[in-house]
């Protein structure tokens, strides 16, 4: 379908998966019934795990810190409901290693603990930041970046515009539409918080032109003129939300190769990381649990639900009644960047965006034919790189050419393997060859101060 | 607490498949690629049947099957039994047959095949790594093994007919071969008292027409220059070329036909002329663009194709043979990893003053 938008600035490539939203678009977000038993993976943000400060037997309430960060690039973490902490163990984690995780056995009373709520508009900047901090907030869009370090740049980046990422470019992921359809409101509410610590004017939120209700509601707001936001609508492909593509798509800066946001004077923040700033400045609220849309054709019933942090998969599947047939992958996140999970009892963390159930006829079969040189990938690379070529590099192990043609450009979107008609694992190869080309440069550094 | 609902249905554990995102796929693949280039080279390959009746058939059909069958025995002797699948020797043995004339001895098609699937693709690895194009290689081969067979060339069958504006071009009433236009022009510079009267019955509209039809001498696929545009628009609204390609190509060759015409007339004939005969759009569209051996940017296509264009009319207005399409590719091909090299573009923010290139 062709949506109209108004962003006249296209990012090269990128592919147009068939978005499969509306197994879930039209479902209300609903809260989980509580649970006997709640594990909470210890290390959900990006940068250090947080210190666990409970140990077993500790009676918590709902909301309490569990565990502290431990760095600066960290987040704390919270009870997400209110029991005994019954163990200090380990689980299969999203990314397929053993994590530890604290267990929490739940009361049934699901009592809150004590918090403190402030009126964003008397409070100075440093108090919300320490507010965000203190809540554990990460983005929540799938990379978990601890939300007070993109917040915090240093002193010599001048930050002039926040962006806000509505573009929710996966296909089957609602939850970020259904949070601006049923709360605007308090959307724009955290946006505005945002606003205020980093002390910018230029407040743009980027929703990709299939959601147009959701612009519509947005741009129905009476705090949008209050706060000086402005609401546009991009165009529909994927990957949009992409940081660097959005900041092009909304401002026409390009982030250089290897930077950051801030370097162009842009910070992005995601529509679920927004609503829990609202959350956590005006109710007290720390982040334990979030909007997580469980879908795919193999659910018996798909829907965005909310979910406290550390819900077993298995728990949120039965929320939505089941399966119908076999599922061949469950994907934790979208279908193009998600990973795929090879345990039930893996549990919802602050960036389960989704659960994705498919079956065998949807997924990719990966066979890693030779490399024809059609170009697929070649028009469809949103950072432009040429991942054909590199690919054939990486197989030959020839990281150093790699690295060469800028491998570490690569996000991992997908969009080349997406496209690859040899079906190659083209994002296997480049995550293998990012990795090996950091620990290189880790052991040069080490090698030189060893001099 | 609420209860949750019993005998629900879960996932089995132990059948998950944990493999690397994207977890989605377009479902495009080689076979679905090979098929529809097969689908938009069938106009053509009618029109060579039309033209030159069951011997072209006969060429096509020995063609493709000694392909397939080099390809199958190959992958099977190297333990790769799946590859031999994906159409692209079909489509190989489809180029190759429409690269040859249609009066061939049929012991020409298994060598060809040989020459293409075996040398050309199967002794560097097979698809994906063959450096020249596959069906080129044996064409060329063919030529310098076999140049009298290569060169002799089968009458439209309409040509036989004295109407038609290229009936000159048959040696005599019941002689079974002719030269092409191409060849004709290539003897006809070395007479300058006639050299202007053959380029005028060869550069005339009802000669045009005919060529744009495919009703003239040369090999099965390359005269209909309707039917090979039909198919090269079809590969460039499904993306399956790079449209830079042909159109540097057939742009260069006008630029320089042109030119050359202007300023020499007696050299060689006009850009139309050039365009409408010989291999040029078969080689633009068809051959120039295969995936594997030509380049991967928009602006290296753009180098490539201008230097087919250039290696082409050098060879058709100077060179010892009529037509050089052929070979111009196959240079270029040899050429393409270095245009790539150059080529090299630089990812989303680069910046030079910035990054360490």
């Amino acid at each position: 379908m062709n949506y109209s938008h108004d962003n006249h600035l296209y990012f090269y490539g990128g592919v147009h998966p068939d978005d499969s939203k509306k197994l879930s678009a039209c479902e209300p977000i609903k809260d989980a019934p509580l649970l006997e038993k709640y594990t909470v993976i210890v290390g959900q943000n990006i940068g250090a795990p947080p210190k666990v400060i409970v140990k077993k037997g500790d009676i918590v309430k709902k909301g309490q810190k569990i565990a502290e960060a431990s760095a600066f690039v960290s987040a704390n973490l919270h009870s997400p409901t209110s029991g005994t902490v019954s163990a200090i163990t380990e689980i299969i984690g999203v990314f397929g290693a053993i994590v530890p995780a604290i267990e929490i056995t739940s009361d049934g009373k699901d009592e809150a603990c004590e918090s403190t709520k402030i009126e964003p508009s008397k409070a100075s900047p440093e108090e919300l930041l320490a507010k965000i901090a203190d809540a554990g907030l990460v983005g929540m869009g799938g990379a978990a970046f601890p939300t007070v370090v993109k917040l915090s740049p240093p002193k010599a980046k001048k930050i002039d515009t926040l962006i806000i990422n509505g573009a929710e470019c996966e296909p089957y992921l609602t939850a970020d539409y259904r949070l601006m359809l049923e709360s605007p409101d308090k959307v724009l509410r955290g946006v505005a918080i945002f606003a205020k610590i980093l002390g910018v004017n230029r407040i743009i939120i980027g929703v990709e032109a299939n959601k147009p209700d959701a612009i519509e509601n947005l741009r129905k707001s009476h705090l949008l003129n209050e706060y000086g936001i402005e609401v546009k609508s991009l165009r529909v492909r994927y990957p949009q939300g992409a940081e660097k593509q959005l900041i092009y798509a909304l401002t026409g800066r390009k982030v250089p190769s290897g930077g950051l946001p801030m370097d162009v004077a842009c910070v992005v923040q995601n529509i679920g990381t927004s609503f829990a700033a609202y959350e956590a400045v005006y109710e007290g609220k720390t982040l334990y649990e979030r909007v997580t849309t469980i879908t795919g054709s193999r659910v018996v019933k798909p829907g965005n639900w909310r979910l406290r942090i550390g819900t077993p998969i298995s728990k949120a599947i039965e929320l939505c009644g089941g399966i119908k047939g076999d599922v061949a992958k469950i994907v934790a996140g979208g279908p193009m960047m998600g990973l795929a999970q090879i345990s039930l009892d893996t549990t919802i963390m602050k960036s389960s965006s989704g659960i994705l159930l498919l079956g065998n006829e949807e997924i990719i079969q990966y066979r890693n034919q030779p490399c024809i040189r059609c170009g697929n990938c070649v028009d469809v690379c949103p950072m432009e790189l040429l991942p054909g070529p590199l690919s054939v590099y990486i197989e030959n192990e020839r990281f150093d050419l790699a690295e060469k043609e800028f491998v570490m450009d690569c996000m991992e979107c997908g969009s080349c393997a997406y496209v690859c008609p040899s079906k190659r694992p083209l994002v296997q190869h480049f995550k293998r060859a990012k990795a090996e080309i950091i620990a290189k440069r880790k052991s040069q550094q080490l090698s030189q101060k060893a001099k | 607490m609420t209860e949750l609902k019993e005998n629900l249905k879960m996932p089995e554990q132990e059948k998950l498949v944990a493999s690397v995102s994207p977890h989605i796929h377009s479902g495009v693949s080689i076979r679905k690629v090979m098929l529809l280039v097969i689908i938009s080279l069938l106009p053509a390959t009618f029109a060579g049947i039309l033209f030159f009746g069951l011997p072209a058939l006969k060429v096509i059909v020995l063609s493709v099957l000694f392909c397939v069958f080099i390809e199958w025995a190959w992958c099977r002797i190297d333990g790769r039994t799946d590859d031999w699948k994906d159409f692209s020797a079909v489509l190989t043995g489809l180029l190759l047959a429409l690269n040859l004339s249609a009066n061939v001895p049929w012991w020409i098609c298994p060598i060809g095949a040989f020459l293409a699937i075996g040398i050309g693709k199967q002794l560097y690895g097979g698809i994906g790594y063959n450096p020249f194009n596959p069906a080129l290689v044996a064409r060329v081969g063919l030529l310098i093994g076999f140049p009298k067979i290569m060169t002799t060339w089968m009458p439209s069958l309409n040509m036989r007919d004295s109407s038609h504006p290229l009936h000159k071009l048959i040696y005599d009433v019941d002689a079974t071969t002719c030269a092409t236009p191409l060849g004709v022009v290539k003897t006809a510079v070395s007479k300058p008292d006639t050299v202007q009267n053959v380029f005028h019955s060869l550069c005339n509209f009802d000669a045009y027409l005919a060529y744009l039809k495919g009703d003239m001498p040369g090999c099965i696929g390359e005269t209909s220059v309707i039917a090979l545009l039909l198919g090269g628009v079809l590969l460039i609204a499904l993306r399956l070329i790079k449209w830079q390609v042909p159109i540097a190509f057939i742009a260069t060759v006008a630029a320089i036909s042109g030119l050359v015409n202007y300023f020499s007339p007696n050299t060689t004939p006009g850009p139309i002329f050039h365009i409408l005969t010989g291999g040029l759009i078969l080689g633009a569209f068809f051959m120039a663009t295969d995936m594997v051996t030509s380049p991967m940017t928009t602006k290296g296509a753009v180098i490539f194709g201008i230097g087919c264009g250039l290696i082409t009319s050098l060879i058709r207005i100077w060179g010892g043979y009529p037509e050089g399409v052929s070979f111009s590719i196959l240079i270029m091909n040899a050429l393409t990893p270095l245009i790539d090299k150059f080529t090299l573009r630089k990812p989303f923010g680069f910046r030079y003053n910035e990054n360490k290139v």
